[in-house]
């Protein structure tokens, strides 16, 4: 790879700025992360102690601690901070924004401004799920109709919000694929690409696709409130099964968008801590691609209960098994990619490694999930609410995570603190694991979710999910805190603390404004470890 | 510790046949990827910064193999699930049809013979039943965890559920789609009796556990009822409010009614607001209280009157 030591001795760094209008004003895609990254901490964390409200409510079966009216509003907030306003930007928005031009060896994104008005629209949304609090829903955040037009809690607000948060995925999507398309550096062709890259292009088709279709299905369900029109309602010709269709047309889609980026995460982390290029890069890199595109297919494997036809189940159950083959794949190559590596146990490998383990778990009790018979068992249980946590924790979560530690020094040009870190990421996998896994044993055994209150037998199971998840939030608080702290106290961080050849650690820490002094031309693919040295450009 | 639930219908044998083999074969799996992610994470730790890592970027054969047998296993799997479905969403010509009710937040079932139940299904050992539902308002979803079938209940179309229940005993019903604040109340039981006794369940004459009911002091018949046939889902005795009013201090209270009159609860208030529950809505809730016409006898509700007299 090319050298790109800085040849202007005007390094000015992109934090150097100070002053609120500086940061919301400011078209840089590295400051446009960091406004990301901040607020999609904030609802994680919001979301976060809501789910331990939750778990305190079901530590015994009685309604002792809330009433299941505020049981029932806690889970529709849960649900919906965690997969609106955090996962689904999550990874894509911060970390892509941050990181898709570094890269690529480009200067920005190819419409900074665009991307700022984004971020904007996701303020809009916040406002206004802000003001949604006034009598908050009590739908789940999957606003199921006929539930959430006759109840008297305030659907319209808090699904104007998504809607507004819908267009700033889009145009964020469209913004990425535009300059991935058009912004490489000279000498970056496709298949020299960093993973990454692949991924948050996957995500973003995804993001351009699916979302007007969730937006189309919340204004339809707000007409419904407000102007009565009958879509869903039987009364009037409407069916309420048509809302599902809808809903899980985007949302399956979305779930990809959740985790796609996360892959990409993982798909760095590996080799550079195993000083070993990532193994079968194509079948990765062509993998996201393909389970982006049948993930379009599977929506209605979330409906085999409702009352769909058998042969629409049994086609969906088909198309859902198909999904599992590329995921298998990335699963197998991230394994090989260790077999005689010189394995460095960073935090953020830490990160990498729960990450494989615990996605392995979600991605194989999807099998069950997927199998007809089976599901109809599992539906709606707390078996779905553990394979649910399992993908989105195990992967999503741990994937951000790995990503935090991962690029901090790039971000902000500070260390954090290793230790605490190790500390933080054992606690987190710990209280994961203790909070989780009984739950599938709960769903085996008939326990159904969203229940705030439930049956003396599931007692000793559901308290043991209830303690881990004190471990759970004890371990994000540590890190949290270290990441902080990190920011105030840290070190120093050099250029390139793990010798990692893509372009983003070719620059200093913090990056300057416009990344590179001069576009690097790129002579090699990102994951060259292990060759022999060659002479430097 | 149980890792299933009772088997008590004769589907449950066939999933849990699934559910077996899917967690052999993901057991194989997620012991195969672990054992070597830490057999990696260890035996190839780095011991030196300058370690030599060897340049391996694929390996062609092995791919091929990690992508078909998977995809194999898959397609058996996806077909092993799909012959189970089929049974169960295809109930044998003589089944007994029950038709259900699911309204917020208690069940009702109506038998062949007119009979009906709230909260408790009757049915007979060795006995195929069609369940043929429906909703009144929102989703609901029949479940049963020990005969492994469930079904949503779809306001504006019948959807339908079977099953042979093989053990003679009492199930759970819980209701699995969300359905708003009670709905984690809206409980039911499966009483499956042994054809004699269903036989004489048949012709009417109530099988209440032991038959000892009719002794009960009222008071206390009163309170067994308050439960049993889901009122509690609905009131609490301890004060809180849930979807209507408390029952604790009723007897004597003033309630003020949708339309701003005032009613002073007493035998006839309490008797009227069972059977004709939309009459007369007290201030603040919503007329969702279904009618207990045909479900609770004269004597019930004079019992149940008792029971609330206890709760001033
Ligand atoms: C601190 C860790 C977490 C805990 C202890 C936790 C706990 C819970 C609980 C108790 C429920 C309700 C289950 C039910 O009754 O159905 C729930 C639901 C849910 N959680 Fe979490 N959760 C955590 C983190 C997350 C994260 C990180 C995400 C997404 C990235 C997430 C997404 C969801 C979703 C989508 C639901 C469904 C909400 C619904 O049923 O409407 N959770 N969670
Ligand atoms: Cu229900």
């Amino acid at each position: 790879m090319a050298n790109h030591s800085i040849a202007h001795n005007v390094y000015v760094p992109y934090l150097e700025k100070k002053g609120i209008l500086s940061w919301l004003l400011s078209t840089d895609h590295k400051r446009i992360g960091i406004m990301y990254l901040v607020s999609i901490s904030f609802f994680f964390l919001v979301a976060g102690v809501i789910a331990l409200l939750m778990r305190l409510e079901l530590l015994t079966p009685a309604a002792d601690f809330v009433q299941p009216h505020t049981y029932n509003v806690l889970f529709t907030l849960h649900g919906s901070l965690m997969v609106f306003f955090f996962v689904v930007p999550g990874l894509a928005a911060s970390f892509g924004n941050f990181l898709i031009p570094l890269m690529i060896g480009a200067p920005d994104v190819a419409f900074p401004k665009l991307n700022l008005g984004s971020y904007w629209i996701y303020l809009l949304g916040t406002l206004i799920v802000l003001l949604a609090l006034m009598k908050p829903a009590d739908t789940g955040w999957t606003y199921y109709t006929p539930y959430s037009a006759t109840t008297d809690t305030d659907v319209v607000l808090i699904t104007l919000g998504v809607f507004v948060l819908g267009f700033s995925s889009i145009l964020t999507g469209l913004n990425f694929i535009v300059t991935i398309h058009k912004m490489r550096a000279p000498g970056m062709t496709w298949h020299r690409l960093p993973l990454f890259i692949w991924a948050s292009y996957a995500t973003a088709v995804l993001q351009l696709l699916a979302t007007p279709v969730v937006g189309i299905t919340l204004l339809l369900l707000i007409a419904e409130r407000t102007l009565g029109v009958g879509f869903f309602d039987p009364a009037k010709g409407g069916d309420p099964i048509l809302f599902q269709n809808f809903f899980w047309f985007y949302s399956h889609p979305a779930v990809y968008i959740m985790i796609i980026p996360a892959m990409g995460v993982i798909s760095e982390i590996i080799p550079v801590f195993a000083r070993k290029p990532i193994f079968g890069y194509k079948a990765i890199a062509y993998s996201s691609l393909g389970i982006a595109f049948i993930s379009f297919l599977v929506w209605a494997h979330h409906m085999f209960t409702s009352g769909i036809s058998s042969l629409a189940a049994t086609i969906f159950s088909f198309l859902t098994f198909l999904v599992a083959i590329p995921t298998a794949i990335k699963v197998f190559n991230w394994t090989a990619t260790l077999y005689k590596g010189s394995i460095h146990l960073h935090s953020s490998m830490l990160y990498a490694l729960g990450f494989i383990f615990l996605f392995t778990i979600g991605g194989l009790t999807g099998l069950f999930l997927g199998a007809l018979a089976a599901d109809i068992h599992l539906h709606d249980t707390y078996f779905v609410v553990a394979h649910m946590h399992y993908v989105m924790i195990g992967g999503t979560v741990m994937g951000f995570f790995g990503a935090l530690h991962f690029w901090y020094p790039k971000w902000f040009g500070k260390m954090f603190n290793e230790m605490v870190a190790k500390i933080a990421w054992f606690l987190v996998f710990v209280g994961f694991n203790v909070t989780f896994f009984p739950q599938f044993f709960l769903g085996v055994q008939g326990m159904p979710r969203r229940y705030a209150t439930y049956p003396a037998e599931f007692e000793s199971l559901m308290s043991l999910s209830t303690y881990g998840s004190w471990i759970l939030g004890l371990g994000v608080l540590i890190m949290t805190v270290n990441l902080i702290a990190g920011l105030f106290n840290g070190e120093k961080a050099p250029q390139n603390p793990y010798n990692s050849l893509s372009l983003e650690w070719q620059v200093p820490s913090p990056p300057p404004h416009e990344n590179f002094d001069e576009i690097p031309h790129v002579t090699d693919w990102t994951y060259g470890y292990g060759k022999k040295k060659e002479p430097e450009a | 510790m149980t890792w299933i639930p009772e088997v008590a219908s004769n589907l449950a044998t066939k999933v849990d046949g699934v559910l077996w083999v899917i967690t052999l074969m993901s057991l194989v799996f997620f012991v195969l990827i672990t054992v070597l992610l830490v057999y990696f994470a260890i035996k190839y730790r780095r011991r030196r910064e300058d370690e030599e890592t060897p340049y391996i970027t694929g390996n062609e054969p092995l791919e091929i193999i990690w992508t078909v047998i998977p995809s194999i296993l898959l397609i058996l799997l996806f077909i092993y699930g799909f012959v189970v479905f089929k049974d169960m969403k295809t109930p044998p010509e003589d089944a007994l049809e029950v038709s259900v009710l699911g309204k917020q937040w208690l069940w009702t079932f109506e038998y062949y013979n007119g009979k009906k139940t709230l909260n408790e299904l009757y049915v007979q050992q060795n006995r195929p039943v069609r369940m043929v539902m429906r909703a009144d308002d929102v989703l609901h979803s029949f479940f049963v965890p020990a005969f492994r079938v469930k079904q949503d209940l779809v306001p504006g179309r019948y959807t339908q559920l079977w099953f042979t229940p093989t053990k003679i005993g009492t199930f759970d019903i819980f209701c699995a789609e969300y359905c708003g604040t009670g709905h984690s109340a809206m409980l039911g039981k499966v009483i499956v009796l042994s054809p004699e006794a269903y036989g004489i369940w048949e012709k009417g004459i109530e099988v209440d556990d032991g038959g000892a009911v009719a002794g009960l002091p009222p008071a206390e018949l009163g309170e067994k009822i308050y439960k049993e046939k889901g009122c509690n889902a609905c009131h609490s005795i301890d004060g809180t409010t849930l979807v209507g009013p408390t029952f604790k201090g009723i007897w004597g209270r003033e309630e003020e009614m949708q339309d701003g009159s005032t009613v002073t609860v007493d035998e006839n208030y309490i008797r009227e607001s069972i059977l004709e529950p939309q009459t007369q809505v007290v201030k603040g809730y919503q007329p969702v209280m279904p009618s207990f016409k045909g479900i609770l006898s004269d004597d019930d509700i004079t019992a149940l009157i008792a029971y609330m007299k206890t709760l001033n």
